[in-house]
């Protein structure tokens, strides 16, 4: 291994740097998981929930759940890029400098 | 002539659960009747191909380099590279099959749409900036970063030379009838257009052009579908329950259209489709690809996040330009006629979903006529055109480096092959592929190519999803490992897709399928993973010992994008 990289090995940051990172995008992971395969498994069990009309109109329930679905996938990728590429990006910044 | 409607009527019939994947290639396979040659369509196509053989002629000059040849030079911004993405994803099968499905089903189209977009989030949350810090232009780099380049660089170049034959024949099948259709050309003639363009863009531009072919195609294809969505709304006064209501009255299904319908009735096949859908999309190797195009992790991100919210974006439009057709086509004009089916339905009665003119892939064409006249129709006709050209050039290109970068330079020059010769091979392999797709596409002209897509899609989640995840995650994975659990998840997902009733029934014309499922994802995932983790821990070889311990270094790496490739100099 080289220099630069057994410095940041025992950098305490890299350790939260990494800790923290991954701790996110699991959660996030997780999360999109849930909502997709629970949108599947309503699709698969529970479509007389997903065709009942939302009050007196003709729209379902599985038209804003659907779209939810749909928007929730992007909300999670702006929350994740908006905390890696500010917060994560700039202690990895610091990761590099001090390796040199 | 049967037509489309019905084979996906009678397939949805027939295996009980369809798997979307499935339904939505055969969207562009089925039997379709060739049109009126159609002017103001191919004026504007040409118009499309004469910006993007400018483009490529441009990008010619500013090609030198391997990197510039594969990876535009590493200087597409994040911006750019999530309309590429979107452009290299969005198919016309997506736009016309979704469409056409939600006029037929209505709820149905809004499940595949969901399906497709949900790998994205998993793609930046676990791959992108990791594959970003530690590759150069193929995702076999990442695969095999700290193992035998062998083995596991020709298992990666299987499985992308799979994937990707399989997406191109159903792309060139779609491609012929669909040009049938739009443009009244003759399906060789549509079929040797394209392949004979897509080896100009990718030869001459490499990535270069292939990344400015998809930017604009996908903003045609936005800016065309939001026209029609905005239109179609304006008509009812953007209230979304006053659309839906008007389409449930006139829809022959009624109020069902509303609910979930027979698409996915069976559990295992549901979850099966979505775990192949979103882990398919993490390994399909055009669009790993594209994360070389950018200068760091930060752009990759990016890239992923503006793609998601395109192609979220476009899919809210095709469903409810979905609706738009079943309010065009399926209700009267001013006059009382109704110009988009082959009859008017007697008196009383609600017109039959099957009468559209062309089959329901023509829903959003026609659609785009009713709102937009004849002008618009011929725009929304060229986008159609555009868009196979942008996905099949993506798809050309990684073919080309699955064997130039990874078979040619890696495994059979072992790393001695110079800049020059590795281009060179990869314009020839570009050029073989395009030949090779055409003769394929002739080929399967009159055949079922609807499993294929979702072949694709089942083999790049089942060998090069796991190899790339487990490579970059787990420091125990060794060459034995990777190259036995990856062997292991592109044969079984071969051979369960070959016994399942897509094939061995609809296509070989068995009684009874040996595999019940169409889509094996939920095993053959499951089970690559498991094989990689099995043949990795009981493997005690002494290079098993190196490779484990190379990987921290590959670790820091990933994680700092310390030694990272940069963008290059100019």
């Amino acid at each position: 291994m080289s220099q630069s990289a057994q410095r940041i090995v025992n950098n305490p940051k890299f350790q939260e740097l990494v800790a923290k990172r991954s701790a996110f995008a699991w959660t996030l992971s997780i999360a999109m998981l849930v909502i997709y395969f629970g949108f599947i498994l309503l699709v698969a069990f529970g479509k007389g929930f997903l065709g009942t009309p939302i009050g007196s109109g003709v729209t379902t329930w599985g038209i804003p759940i659907g779209v939810f679905t749909i928007v929730s996938a992007f909300i999670l990728t702006g929350i994740y890029v908006n905390r890696a590429n500010g917060e994560f990006d700039e202690l990895n910044r610091q990761i590099l400098e001090e390796s040199k | 002539m049967r037509a489309v409607t019905t084979r996906i009527a009678a397939a949805t019939a027939a295996a009980g659960a369809l798997v979307p994947v499935t339904a939505f290639a055969d969207a562009l396979s089925g039997n379709v009747q060739k049109q009126a040659t159609n002017w103001e369509a191919i004026i504007m196509f040409l118009a499309f191909v004469l910006l993007t053989l400018g483009i490529t002629f441009w990008a010619a000059r500013r090609t030198k380099s391997a990197k510039d040849f594969y990876a535009a030079g590493g200087g597409i911004t994040g911006f750019q590279n999530g309309l590429a993405i979107a452009g290299d994803y969005m198919s016309a099968a997506s736009f016309l099959g979704i469409a056409g499905l939600v006029y037929t089903s209505g709820f149905d189209g809004l499940i595949y749409s969901v399906g497709w977009l949900v790998g994205w989030p998993i793609v930046l949350f676990l791959i992108a900036e990791r594959l970003r810090n530690l590759g150069k232009y193929t995702f076999a780099d990442v695969a095999s970063y700290r193992f035998q380049q062998t083995p596991i660089r020709s298992l990666s170049a299987c499985g992308s030379l799979a994937t990707v034959t399989f997406y191109l024949i159903a792309q060139m099948v779609g491609a012929g009838k669909l040009i049938q259709l739009l443009f009244g050309l003759d399906y060789l003639v549509a079929v040797i257009l394209v392949g004979v363009l897509m080896i100009g863009y990718v030869t001459f531009g490499g990535m270069l052009a292939t990344t400015w072919v998809q930017i604009i195609k996908a903003v045609m294809l936005l800016s065309g579908a939001s026209f029609m969505a905005f239109m179609i709304l304006a008509k009812f006064g953007f209230s979304p329950e006053a659309m839906f209501k008007a389409a449930v009255e006139l829809h022959p299904k009624g109020l069902a259209i509303m609910s979930p319908g027979a698409l996915v009735s069976d559990p295992v096949s549901a979850i099966s489709l979505g775990m192949a859908l979103m882990f398919g999309t993490a390994g399909l190797p055009h669009i790993l690809m594209r994360f070389f195009t950018v200068s760091d992790a930060k752009e990759a991100r990016k890239s992923v996040f503006y793609a998601t919210g395109f192609i979220g974006y476009f899919y809210i439009l095709t469903f409810i330009i979905g609706f738009g057709a079943i309010l065009m086509i399926l209700a009267p004009d001013a006059t009382g006629a109704y110009p988009f089916l082959t009859a008017a339905p007697a008196a009383g009665a609600k017109a039959a979903v099957t009468a559209i003119i062309g089959g329901t892939n023509m829903a959003a064409i026609h659609t785009a006529n009713a709102v937009g006249g004849s002008l618009f129709y011929g725009f929304i006709s060229a986008v159609a055109f555009a868009t196979i050209l942008a996905v099949v050039a993506g798809l050309t290109l990684a073919g080309a480096s699955a064997v130039s970068h990874d078979l040619y330079a890696s495994v059979f020059a072992k790393g001695r092959a110079t800049e020059r010769d590795e281009i060179r091979v990869s314009k020839i392999t570009t050029v073989v592929i395009g030949i090779v797709s055409i003769i394929l596409g002739v080929a399967f002209e009159n055949q079922n190519v609807a499993f294929m897509v979702g072949l694709a899609f089942v083999i790049a989640a089942s060998a090069n999803f796991p190899i790339l995840l487990m490579s970059m995650f787990w420091g125990k994975m060794t060459t034995r490992g990777a190259v036995l659990g990856g062997a292991l998840g592109l044969i079984s997902a071969i051979v369960l897709l070959i016994l399942g009733p897509t094939v061995w029934k609809a296509v070989l014309g068995h009684p009874e399928a040996i595999f019940p499922y169409d889509n094996p994802g939920v095993f053959t995932i499951p089970l690559s993973f498991l094989a990689i983790w099995f043949f990795s821990i009981t493997d005690n070889s002494e290079t098993a010992k190196n490779e484990r311990r190379a990987f921290e270094a590959q670790y820091i790496r990933s994680q700092t994008g310390l030694g990272a490739e940069g963008a290059s100099a100019h």
